[in-house]
């Protein structure tokens, strides 16, 4: 369907990429075989961030990661937008586009978060004719991320994996599995999250997110974690990728780490964790 | 100024940017953004960035708030900043 | 499916509203504070963009101070586009309408400046004119020639020694600014902005090249603006920060 020539990511930890790493990985990368980039930073017509990414990727596969796009959104998807991305992944060619389950724009103001959808045929239809406009624009199969929510819906008719799957079927996309959004998700809104990866579309998946979270309360007392990625990966995330690897096989597994962002050995160190787990499902 | 006057003054504007060239690189002094160590890293001009992260952090009520003076300002003293008291923030709000 | 930012946006964006109707804590219970998060979500990653693009600023009337007027800016300012890198265009013009902060009044350019040097990182990169370059120029075609300054110079024009107050603010080692107005030139050697004080006469002869004006009638214009303006210092300033983009037909 989309013959755009470009090397698959390896399935091998990778990390989300901060200017600050620059020097440190490329001395020595340690575990870390790919990286990540969010699309918006390298948007811009020149300097620094469009240098270094240029010799990053001479040495390392990219994934490139949008979280401007507003793909749920109830406007048509910025024109503007669309071509900036296009050119992005034009020059770069990078072995990945992924972007979120979510939305952020509306009337021209980016609200800079990714916000919650409901999950009905309206919002289905919609999503699947943006994926099919984008992959249409870029060339290239995208992977779409399953969001960490903190509420649900009344409204909604579907559930989330059925819901994504039914994306991917329609539009030919893949899927990235956040495994820590899945854990935050089950937490929040009370459900098994062992059964919503068992539930997942995992033949449909091209990548999976790993990150740190935050744990606050609701107004009743209930745990409320936030999707912070400020902090290690917590240990029952670590589990449940070991339950997900199991089933899905070996998948390029990404660390992302935003806030609070460490010197580059901690980093690696997690990395180098996801590397284990990796090894354990490929012995 | 005549074409030939100007062409005479930039001729020599030429040559005496040319010839300084060599010392002015070397004497140029960097400004640095603060916490910078070493080029293209925490490099400040940058500016911020995309997040896909939630935080715990609560900061969204814009409760009643008076400045209070902390900032390096209070070191900086010019004619026609008239130093004193910050005033509430909350007294005259552009409207937006 | 009207109903998602016509509910959502409205108490999104402004505090006091509750949270909207059919949004639940996932067992049946209003989302309560649950919906804080995205109030949360957005307003502290916009405070946090403008904390990244104002160092100065923020040091100026302290952080606690700027967290505040940040958040005022970000509630009435959503961002134009996902570019962050140029989020706050608007805070200069919100700073110089806010009564609360009217007597420290050079606050808008030194936002001003912070803009520029933000804008200079992340402009198109230049082959720089060399030195040798500009003296192969025949000397009587010299007049007529037109040097482009790179597309990372930014000018700036203050009432306030801007760029002494912006050092002063971020560097330990800065002198107490003093003086009066400056002329700011945003130049970018490499990768990295730096603001360089110009000379009398410099910013409307950077101005001229800027507007695609030949080296003669910049030379005349900032004489106009300055009758002791020296092209020749401004020349060597600009080739020592490699501001001058190299004639097309040369690379």
């Amino acid at each position: 369907m989309f013959d755009t020539p470009h090397v698959p990511l390896p399935a091998k930890p990778g990390i989300g990429y901060k200017p600050q790493h620059f020097a440190a990985i490329l001395d020595d990368p340690g575990a870390v075989g790919w990286l990540e980039i969010h699309a918006e930073n390298y948007m811009g017509a020149g300097g620094r961030p469009i240098a270094q990414l240029r010799q990053l990727s001479e040495r390392f596969p990219v994934s490139v990661h949008g979280v401007g796009l507003s793909i749920g959104g109830e406007g048509r998807l910025d024109p503007d937008h669309l071509a900036r991305l296009r050119q992005l992944c034009g020059w770069l060619n990078p072995a990945s586009f992924s972007e979120h389950l979510a939305w952020s724009t509306h009337d021209s103001a980016f609200f800079n978060d990714l916000l919650p959808l409901p999950y009905t045929n309206a919002t289905l239809a919609r999503v699947c004719a943006h994926i099919d406009e984008l992959q249409e624009v870029l060339g290239r199969r995208m992977l779409l991320e399953n969001p960490s929510s903190y509420l649900a819906f009344a409204e909604s008719s579907w559930d989330e994996p059925a819901f994504l799957a039914e994306i991917a079927r329609r539009t030919g996309c893949g899927l990235l599995l956040d495994v820590n959004n899945v854990f935050v998700s089950a937490t929040n809104l009370g459900y098994d999250p062992r059964r919503y990866v068992g539930d997942f579309a995992l033949d449909a998946v091209g990548e999976i997110h790993l990150g740190g979270h935050d744990e606050d309360h609701d107004d009743h007392g209930a745990p409320l974690l936030i999707d912070s990625h400020g902090a290690e990966v917590a240990d029952p995330v670590w589990a449940l990728l070991d339950h997900t690897l199991a089933l899905s096989g070996p998948r390029p597994v990404l660390i992302e780490w935003d806030t609070d962002v460490p010197d580059w050995p901690v980093l690696e160190a997690e990395a180098a964790r996801a590397a284990a787990a990796l090894a354990r499902v490929a012995a | 100024m005549s074409t030939t006057l100007k062409t005479a003054a930039l001729v020599g504007a030429v040559a005496s940017a040319i010839a300084a060239h060599g010392t002015a690189a070397s004497a140029m002094e960097k400004e640095k953004c603060f916490g910078v160590s070493l080029a293209g890293q925490n490099d400040c001009a940058a500016g911020p960035g995309t997040t896909c992260a939630g935080t715990s952090t609560v900061d969204y009520q814009g409760n009643a708030w008076s400045l209070v003076d902390a900032g390096t300002c209070t070191g900086i003293d010019l004619p026609g900043d008239r130093m004193g008291s910050l005033e509430p923030l909350d007294r005259d709000l552009p409207q937006t | 499916m009207t109903g998602l930012v016509a509910d959502f946006l409205p108490a999104l964006r402004d505090a006091a509203r509750p949270a909207p109707d059919g949004v639940t804590d996932g067992a049946g219970r209003p989302a309560g504070r649950r919906f804080d998060v995205y109030r949360n979500n957005v307003a502290v990653s916009l405070i946090a963009a403008l904390e990244t693009g104002f160092p100065a600023l923020r040091s100026l009337i302290g952080p606690e101070n700027f967290r505040h007027v940040a958040r005022r800016f970000a509630a009435g300012h959503p961002p134009a586009s996902p570019l962050m890198m140029y989020y706050g265009q608007g805070f200069p013009a919100f700073l110089a309408k806010l009564g609360a902060l009217a007597h420290i009044p050079y606050l808008p350019d030194v936002a001003r400046l912070e803009l520029a040097l933000r804008d200079s990182y992340h402009a198109a990169d230049h082959v720089a004119l060399t030195p040798d370059a500009l003296a192969a120029i025949p000397p009587e075609r010299l007049e007529h020639t037109r040097l482009a300054p790179a597309p990372s110079v930014r000018l700036l024009r203050s009432d306030w020694p801007v760029s002494a107050i912006r050092a002063f603010a971020i560097r330990d080692d800065a002198p107490k600014p003093a003086g009066g107005g400056q002329d700011v030139a945003v130049l970018r050697r490499g990768f990295d902005p730096e603001p360089v004080t110009l000379p009398a006469g410099g910013h409307a002869f950077l101005r001229a090249l800027q507007a695609g004006e030949p080296l003669g009638k910049a030379t005349e214009l900032g004489a106009r603006a300055a009758p002791d303006f020296d092209p020749g210092a401004l020349l060597g300033l600009l080739l020592a920060h490699d501001a001058l983009c190299q004639p097309e037909e040369r690379q």
